[in-house]
C-alpha cells in the first residue's frame, strides 16, 4: 500500500470533514441570529446553504467510498478513521438540518415581535456551536481527553432548554394567542438541544479513533426512567 | 472423538501414547531455530487453538514460516538448521529423539505456496496420501475415499470426469485444491499452508478461503500469508511476528483477528499492518 498517497488521502478527508463541521457552525449561528434580528433575507440563506452541505455530504461519503476502494484504508487506526468519518458527516448533516429547521421559524416568526427577549436560546447555540467546534478539533487530533470532556457541558444546555420550555409553558399559560409562536420558537430550542447531545456521538467517534474503544458518553437517562 | 494415537519412533517400531491435551492443538514454548550461527527465531512461546484458523503474519525475514515449518520438523530437512525449546503436539515434544519426523508429518500436513501435484494422475495424486497412512483396503474404498478427499477439497465436481488425467493439467487452483485433498487424505490433526494463495489468482483465492472454513470444522489450520486482509478474512486468530534489531524473528503480539486488525495492543503491529513499514 502507497502509505504517503493513503496518509494524503485521510488528511484531505479530515480537512473536507473540518469544513463541514465550519459550515455547520456558521449555518447554526447564524440561523439563531436570523431568528434574533427578525432578519428573513439571511434566513432563507440558511436554508439554501443547508443545500451546498447537503451535497457536501455527499460527495465527502462518495470520497470516502473510492478511499475504501482505491487506497483499501482497512487496518487499524485507518480503518476506525475512515469509518468514523462517515458517522461525523452524517450527524454533521442533521445538525445542518436543525440550523434549517430554526431558518424556517424565524421565517415562520416573520417581523412579528418575539413573545419573549431571546437571550437563553443564542446561549444554546453559543454553547452547542463551541462544544461541535471543540469536539470536531479533538476528533482531528485523536484528543481522547478533551473528547470525553466535552459531553458533560451538555448538561448546561439541557438546563437552558428546561428553563426554556418552563418559560414558554408558562407564557402560553398566559396569553394563549402567543401559543403558536411559543411553540416555533420551542421548536428552536429543541433543535439545539440536540444538536448538543448529537456532539456527544462525534466525541465518542473521536474517541474511537484515538483508543478503538467503542462506548457511549450520553449523560444517564435514569431521571426519565424513574419518573415513569 | 478421539484423538489419542500412536507415533512410531525412529530408532525403534515401539509406539508411544499421546493423549489429547487441552484447548491447544500445538503449543509452543521457548521455541529457537538457528541457521547456523545465524538465529532465525527467538523465544516463542504460543499455543495454537483446536479446530481454528491461526494466521503468522509479519515482515519478510520475521520467521514466520520458519516456525510455521517447526511444528512439523520441515526445518529438519535444512541441514544447517537447529532447533531449541519444545514443540508441543497432544503434549509431547516433537523435537524428542524417539520421535520419528516422518510420522508428525503425517499427523501435520503441509500445502505450499506453489502447488505441487506429482506428475501423476489426479487420481493417483490422492490416493498416493491414503497410501502414506498406510491403507491397504479394497479399491472400491480407495475410489470411495479419493471422492470424499476430493469433495472435502471442494474439487470434486470440478474433475469427476477426470480423474485419470495428469494433476498438472488442472489450474493453479485446482492444483492447490488438489493437494489440500492430498494432504487430507493422509487424515492430519493439523494443516499447515505456507502462502497458500500467493500463485493464485483473486478467484481461486476466496475458493481457497471458503475451503479453509469448511475445512477448520475438522481440522486445526495455520496459515502463513503476507496478504493482511487474507489473514484478517479468514483467521480466528492472529500472531503479528517481527525482527529484532539483529533480525532475529519474534512474536509480537497474539490474539483475535478481528481485534488485532481493528485495534492491535502494540504500536510495531498497528505501523505493519497499516503499512508503515514492512
Amino acid at each position: 500500500m502507497p502509505r504517503e498517497t493513503l496518509d494524503r488521502k485521510l488528511n484531505i478527508l479530515q480537512q473536507e470533514m473540518l469544513i463541514l463541521s465550519s459550515m455547520v457552525e456558521s449555518a447554526v449561528t447564524a440561523s439563531v441570529d436570523a431568528l434574533k434580528a427578525h432578519d428573513l433575507e439571511t434566513a432563507k440563506q440558511i436554508i439554501a446553504t443547508d443545500r451546498t452541505i447537503n451535497a457536501r455530504r455527499f460527495e465527502l461519503e462518495n470520497d470516502i467510498i473510492i478511499t475504501i476502494a482505491t487506497v483499501q484504508p482497512v487496518m487499524a487506526t485507518d480503518l476506525r478513521l475512515v469509518a468514523s468519518i462517515l458517522e461525523v458527516v452524517s450527524e454533521l448533516e442533521r445538525m445542518g438540518d436543525y440550523a434549517k429547521g430554526i431558518a424556517k421559524v424565524a421565517l415562520l416568526i416573520g417581523k412579528e415581535p418575539h413573545i419573549k427577549p431571546l437571550i437563553d436560546i443564542p446561549l444554546m447555540a453559543e454553547l452547542a456551536v463551541s462544544m461541535l467546534h471543540r469536539s470536531v478539533e479533538a476528533f482531528v487530533n485523536k484528543d481522547e481527553e478533551t473528547a470525553r470532556r466535552i459531553p458533560a457541558e451538555d448538561d448546561r444546555v439541557d438546563a437552558l432548554y428546561n428553563q426554556v420550555y418552563r418559560e414558554l409553558v408558562t407564557i402560553m399559560f398566559q396569553k394563549p394567542t402567543s401559543i403558536d409562536q411559543a411553540n416555533h420558537l420551542m421548536w428552536v430550542a429543541h433543535n439545539l438541544e440536540r444538536l448538543a447531545d448529537r456532539v456527544s456521538n462525534i466525541c465518542e467517534r473521536a474517541i474511537y479513533v484515538a483508543t478503538g474503544k467503542l462506548q457511549e458518553l450520553s449523560v444517564s437517562d435514569d431521571e426519565y426512567l424513574s419518573a415513569v | 472423538m478421539s484423538l489419542s494415537f500412536k507415533i512410531q519412533t525412529a530408532n525403534n517400531l515401539e509406539a508411544i501414547d499421546f493423549n489429547p491435551d487441552g484447548v491447544h492443538a500445538i503449543e509452543v514454548k521457548s521455541l529457537n531455530v538457528y541457521y547456523g550461527s545465524f538465529r532465525a527465531v527467538k523465544d516463542v512461546t504460543l499455543g495454537i487453538a483446536r479446530q481454528k484458523i491461526t494466521a503468522m503474519i509479519g515482515p519478510s525475514g520475521c520467521g514466520k514460516s520458519t516456525v510455521l515449518r517447526s511444528f512439523n520438523r520441515m526445518n529438519d530437512l535444512v541441514a544447517i538448521s537447529r532447533t531449541e525449546g519444545e514443540v508441543l503436539f497432544h503434549g509431547k515434544n516433537i523435537y524428542e529423539p524417539d520421535v520419528d519426523p516422518v510420522e508428525v508429518r503425517k499427523r501435520v500436513g503441509m500445502v505450499f505456496q506453489k502447488p505441487n501435484p506429482f506428475p501423476k494422475s489426479i487420481y493417483e495424486n490422492v490416493a498416493w496420501g491414503a497410501r502414506i497412512n498406510g491403507f491397504k483396503g479394497k479399491k472400491s474404498d480407495m475410489d470411495n475415499l479419493v471422492e470424499q478427499s476430493l469433495r472435502r477439497a471442494a474439487l470434486w465436481d470440478e474433475v469427476k470426469d477426470k480423474l485419470d488425467q495428469s494433476g498438472l493439467s488442472l489450474s493453479g487452483g485446482q492444483q492447490q485444491r488438489l493437494c489440500i485433498a492430498r494432504t487430507i487424505a493422509i487424515v492430519p490433526d493439523i494443516i499447515l499452508m505456507d502462502e497458500p494463495c500467493s500463485a493464485l489468482d483473486p478467484i481461486s483465492t476466496l475458493k481457497i478461503e471458503d475451503l479453509m472454513r469448511e475445512l477448520v470444522q475438522d481440522y486445526t489450520i495455520i496459515i502463513v500469508t503476507h496478504n493482511m486482509q487474507q489473514a484478517a478474512r479468514v483467521s480466528d486468530y492472529t500472531a503479528f511476528f517481527t525482527l529484532t534489531d539483529n533480525r532475529a524473528g519474534f512474536l509480537m503480539e497474539y490474539g483475535d483477528t478481528t481485534q488485532l486488525f481493528t485495534n492491535p495492543k502494540e504500536q510495531v503491529t498497528e505501523d505493519y499492518i497499516t503499512g508503515r513499514f514492512g
